[in-house]
């Protein structure tokens, strides 16, 4: 299953586990990604607050999580070779994440009304 | 300007045994070597060994792939590149300054207390404010200090529970970033079409936790605050305190006070409205200042006039607290005191007024080519929304290169956020009609380029020392010193 | 004819300009400003000052100064400024340039903030220097941020009593405002308390621990280990460092510091009655991008040449807003010019001479001082490159020295207290000046 957040990450959910990455759409408006902050393995994030940061040569969004839980993996590859982001977002993920509360998943967007928010806001 | 580039950095002059030092004889013994081994550097840094002729050409060199006011019109906005009087570095250059060590007796420098005393005095009267500081470094370390009164004010007054600093949204992101420094929350207020701040909004977001709003007048897209009254007094309603950003106070010099505006605490950027040079990032000052009643509260120490007429440096209890190591940047001071007596009160007066001009000048003359989104009369700068005919597929950015090419200096783009294409134009007072008409002709030509030869200004500039750096490469893999160059050539 | 040499206008081209404007007057420019807030009546200011005037109202001024020989430091020291410094940095190709936002039409503010960065490196022994900031103060001040935003979490941190206290007021200054737990780690003979510093690190919470080097009192602590003990506690080592003295003494990246940071005002910048200076900031590669300020970086342009560009600039504030790693949004840019410009003209050789001359000087003097039976070296056994704290014997006391020797031109030092003097030495004060300082110490009647 997907979830996405108004701040343009998403959540793919399998079992216990999230993996967090950054949309399409926020992938292209940010521009050629120079740098991605992430924390370490076993740190706490929570849903709604930031747990690192991408950076482009222009411009810098903090990354904010989907869900609560304690992180299990970063993606090493981003370390080297942060366009990979550029490149596929939805394959080029950031951080997989045990979830301490599924239910957290209730409010976030489905792919469905993501769309519809990424269309809103090009107007 | 030399448009060829000179590319040598000092280290690559270096050669084994040379030197540049001209230093007194020792007369002690040289025993450096004697601290014990586990104080002393196991090796020598790596600097320059370099002989003077050659460090004199080097950054003589240099210095002629760079552009300054002094070189051409530097229509920056929101930065009032005026000409910097030389008169001004003759007298900061002074021998009667530089050996003056901060912690000397009062008594011994009192002609440097009096510049202090008397530009803050002067400043306070242009601000239509009771007192200054002129501690800060920076128009960005200004707005931390002049926060940070705010915040001693509300203390003083167990008022604790002001936590948030309203910004409208148009404002420079130093506002905000100042604002998260003093440990406050910041709240936007949203602007109307016209740029200006809204103030159903504002109301809307008035209450018991805001501290302050913090404004330029006029604002960043060059439009006055024509409601800045009823906005000074719905914020004392509530509680809070209004905060001048000085930085475009350039215009409303004999104009208007933003003391009488209703301010209560401003800053100055001494290397703006008060001509001293920018020096490629500094240094400048921010002084502050602050309405009656507030005085109390600004940075320690403080430069005061003792009633036998002398000058001493205090420190008080009920100060925010140290913000500086000592008084701020001094000779930029020198520098801003000779620049208000040379024009006197007369003069300075008509600052606002012909820097006014220039602007709405330049912006008549060139809306017909150029997407003006807010309609004038401007203040001091203004705002372009690229240009006029979208179809051509050159933007702000191309402009500003193109602009390069004919030896002017680009003006500030991307910014203000409220629109896509923004370029911001400051021409001010002290440019000539003939600089005016001759950038006003090379912006019309550009934008006919736009439409001929798009090509050529999409792929500008051509004729400068340096074309299109490559910024992803700089940012992904950082090379920031001579050993990281050394390192990467040997990788 | 226009009214003022800096304004060009005549009165044929305001009219004229007007006219292209739609305006008749200069006020109509201004309808939008309502009546009741404009100027009523005119500055009180004084009138306008032609150059004559002007030179004679500030030399008028400047004979109200005194020069004095200066044993006075505390942060600030009287160094020598190669004439070279002063002619480079009058270019006004320098000088009347702002930040170099088109890197096309200022590679040389660039390739100096490079060579600036680059040299700074050199002396601290760390990986990245930012493009300089306002003054060591505040350097330091921005690096408690800077560590207590790398932690994300932790809001202690230690500073320790023996960091000048100019500097630790500022950094308290900026603590108290910005929410963070500043606690002093108290010192004992002139050093930092290392049992009471490995307690307080252990109490946990804790973001970062600043120290100085050499520390207020001119003592070279030995901070072996420290940076392994605040590692452990996931906290970083801030070293205030004097400038100068880095040419000599054991590099703060070779005790582990993760920034080093202070003023750099010892790199011969003129005292100058407190500035400007420069505030430097150095780190490690690991927290370049949470390094405020800004950097400089090279790449190549599309010709292929070497080029220098602002870089990592995400950080910024006119990025960031209020997210951004500080609200800093210049530098020091002509300090850093004469930084590079002394560091290229004095190079390694002499900043070991300078220190050479400041220790020599300063050992000369504390004998001296001490066999007028009246000043002795508080510290004795504390290694000291070019500053030390005197105790004098009662009944004499630092106001008296100061008075005395102020009559005949010496500035002898900086009060600490009744009985402390704290004396810096460098290479501008001669053997006669300091036999001078000792003969009055000698001759004082009490």
């Amino acid at each position: 299953m997907l979830y996405y957040l108004p701040t343009h990450e998403y959540a793919r959910v399998e079992g216990n586990i999230a993996t967090i990455g950054i949309s399409e759409y926020a992938a292209r408006q940010l521009g050629n990604v120079v740098y991605v902050d992430m924390p370490e393995a076993d740190d706490d994030v929570t849903k709604g607050e930031d747990f690192g940061a991408i950076e482009s040569v222009k411009a810098a969004s903090d990354l904010y999580s989907p869900v609560s839980g304690s992180v299990v993996e970063i993606n090493e590859l981003l370390i080297d070779n942060p366009k990979l982001v550029n490149e596929d977002p939805m394959n080029n993920w950031i951080i997989k994440v045990e979830m301490s509360d599924p239910s957290e998943l209730d409010s976030l967007l489905s792919p469905e009304d993501y769309a519809k928010l990424c269309e809103a806001e090009k107007h | 300007m030399n448009r060829r580039l000179y590319d040598k950095l000092i280290f690559e002059h270096s050669h084994p045994g040379r030197r540049g030092h001209s230093l007194p004889r020792n007369d002690f013994g040289r025993h450096i070597d004697e601290l014990p081994e586990s104080c002393r550097r196991k090796d020598a840094p790596r600097l320059p060994e370099v002989d003077e002729p050659t460090v004199v050409r080097h950054y003589t060199n240099s210095s002629t792939n760079n552009f300054g006011v002094d070189t051409g019109f530097y229509p920056l906005g929101s930065c009032t590149m005026k000409y910097n009087p030389k008169i001004n570095d003759e007298l900061a250059a002074s021998p009667s300054i530089a050996p003056l060590h901060p912690f000397q007796p009062s008594s011994t420098v009192q002609g440097a207390l009096a510049v202090y005393w008397q530009l803050q005095r002067y400043l306070s009267e242009i601000g239509g404010m009771a007192e200054f500081t002129l501690n800060p470094f920076a128009g960005a370390h200004g707005e931390l200090t002049g926060l940070l009164v705010i915040k001693a004010y509300h203390q003083s007054r167990q008022d604790n529970g002001r936590d948030t600093v309203l910004i409208p949204d148009s404002a420079h992101g130093t506002n905000p970033a100042s604002a998260a420094v003093a440990g406050f929350k910041v709240v936007d207020v949203k602007s109307l079409p016209d740029g200006t701040v809204d103030v159903d909004d504002l109301r809307s977001k008035l209450n018991g936790s805001v501290a302050a709003m913090m404004m330029t007048n006029p604002n960043t897209v060059g439009m006055f605050e024509k409601n800045i009254p009823e906005i000074a007094r719905l914020v004392h309603d509530a509680g809070g305190l209004m905060y001048y950003d000085g930085a475009n106070l350039n215009p409303m010099l004999g104009i208007a006070r933003p003391g009488d505006m209703g301010f209560d605490v401003m800053h100055i950027n001494l290397h703006k409205t008060f001509s001293t040079p920018h020096g490629g990032g500094g240094p400048g000052a921010g002084p502050v200042g602050v309405r009656k009643g507030l005085e109390p509260f600004l940075p320690n120490p403080r430069v005061i006039k003792t009633p036998d007429g002398t000058f001493d440096v205090v420190s008080e209890d009920s100060s925010l607290g140290r913000i500086s190591g000592w008084l701020g940047n001094f000779t930029v001071y020198i520098r801003a005191l000779a620049y208000i007596l040379s024009l006197g009160a007369e003069n300075i007066a008509k600052v606002g007024p012909l820097a006014t001009l220039n602007a709405n000048y330049v912006l008549n003359r060139l809306k017909d080519v150029y997407e003006l989104p807010i309609a004038g009369p401007c203040k001091h700068e203004f705002v372009f929304d690229g240009l006029k005919d979208k179809s051509t597929g050159v933007t702000t950015l191309n402009v500003a290169k193109r602009l390069l090419d004919f030896g002017f200096h680009a003006p500030t783009i991307y910014f203000p956020l409220l629109f896509h294409e923004s370029l911001m134009i400051e021409p001010t007072e002290t440019e000539s009609r003939e600089t005016l008409d001759s950038f006003i002709e090379v912006m019309r030509r550009i934008a006919a380029e736009a439409a001929s030869e798009p090509d050529t200004v999409i792929q500008a500039p051509h004729d400068t020392p340096v074309s299109h750096p490559d910024d992803t490469e700089a940012a992904l893999h950082p090379v920031t010193t001579w050993k990281d160059l050394c390192d990467k050539l040997n990788s | 004819m226009s009214d003022h040499r800096f304004f060009p206008h005549t009165d044929t081209d305001i009219s004229e300009m007007l006219a292209a404007c739609g305006a008749k007057s200069l006020d109509d420019l201004y309808s939008d400003v309502p009546e009741e807030l404009k100027l009523r009546q005119a500055y009180a200011l004084p009138a306008e000052m032609c150059e004559k005037e002007l030179r004679d109202y500030f030399s008028r001024l400047g004979n109200e100064n005194r020069h004095m020989v200066c044993f006075a430091g505390a942060g600030y020291y009287d160094h020598y400024t190669p004439a070279v410094v002063n002619a480079i940095l009058s270019r006004s190709e320098f000088l009347t340039a702002y930040t170099p936002y088109q890197p096309e039409i200022s590679q040389g503010t660039l390739q100096y903030i490079f060579e600036y960065q680059s040299m700074m490196c050199e002396l601290t022994g760390m990986e990245i220097s930012n493009a300089s900031m306002y003054d060591g103060a505040t350097a330091t001040a921005e690096a408690m941020i800077m560590a207590v935003n790398s932690s994300r979490k932790k809001r202690r941190v230690l500073i320790s009593a023996t960091v000048n206290p100019a500097v630790a007021e500022v950094v308290a200054t900026y603590a108290r405002y910005h929410d963070i737990a500043l606690e002093v780690i108290p010192e004992h003979e002139g050093i930092t308390d290392r049992a009471e510093f490995e307690a307080m690190l252990q109490a946990g919470d804790v973001a970062g621990v600043i120290v100085g080097y050499p520390n207020y009192y001119g003592i070279i602590e030995p901070f072996d280990g420290w940076a392994d003990s605040c590692h452990a506690a996931k906290a970083l080592l801030i070293m205030n460092c004097q400038a100068s003295t880095l040419g000599v003494l054991r590099t703060p990246a070779s005790l582990g510091a993760d920034i080093v940071c202070g003023d750099a005002q010892s790199l011969g910048m003129p005292l100058n009655f407190g500035g400007p200076y420069l505030g430097y900031m150095c780190t490690t590669k690991a927290l370049m991008r949470k390094l405020p300020g800004r950097i400089v970086g090279a790449t190549t342009d599309r010709n292929g040449q070497r080029v220098f560009v602002l870089t990592l600039q995400a950080r910024e504030q006119h990025i960031r807003r209020e997210k951004a790693t500080s609200n800093i949004c210049s530098n020091q840019g002509l300090m850093a010019l004469h930084t590079a410009v002394y560091l290229s003209l004095i190079g390694a050789d002499g900043l070991k001479r300078i220190n050479d001359l400041g220790f020599g000087g300063l050992r000369y003097l504390a004998d001296g001082l001490t066999a007028t039976g009246r000043m002795r070296l508080k510290y004795p056994e504390m290694p000291f490159v070019n500053e030390a704290v005197f105790r004098i014997t009662d009944p004499l006391n630092a106001d008296i020295i100061l008075e005395e020797t102020a009559r005949q031109g010496i500035l002898a030092g900086v009060k600490i207290d009744e009985c402390e003097l704290l004396v810096a030495v460098t290479e501008m004060q001669t053997k006669e000046d300091m036999d001078r300082y000792i003969s009055i110490v000698k001759n004082i009647q009490l």
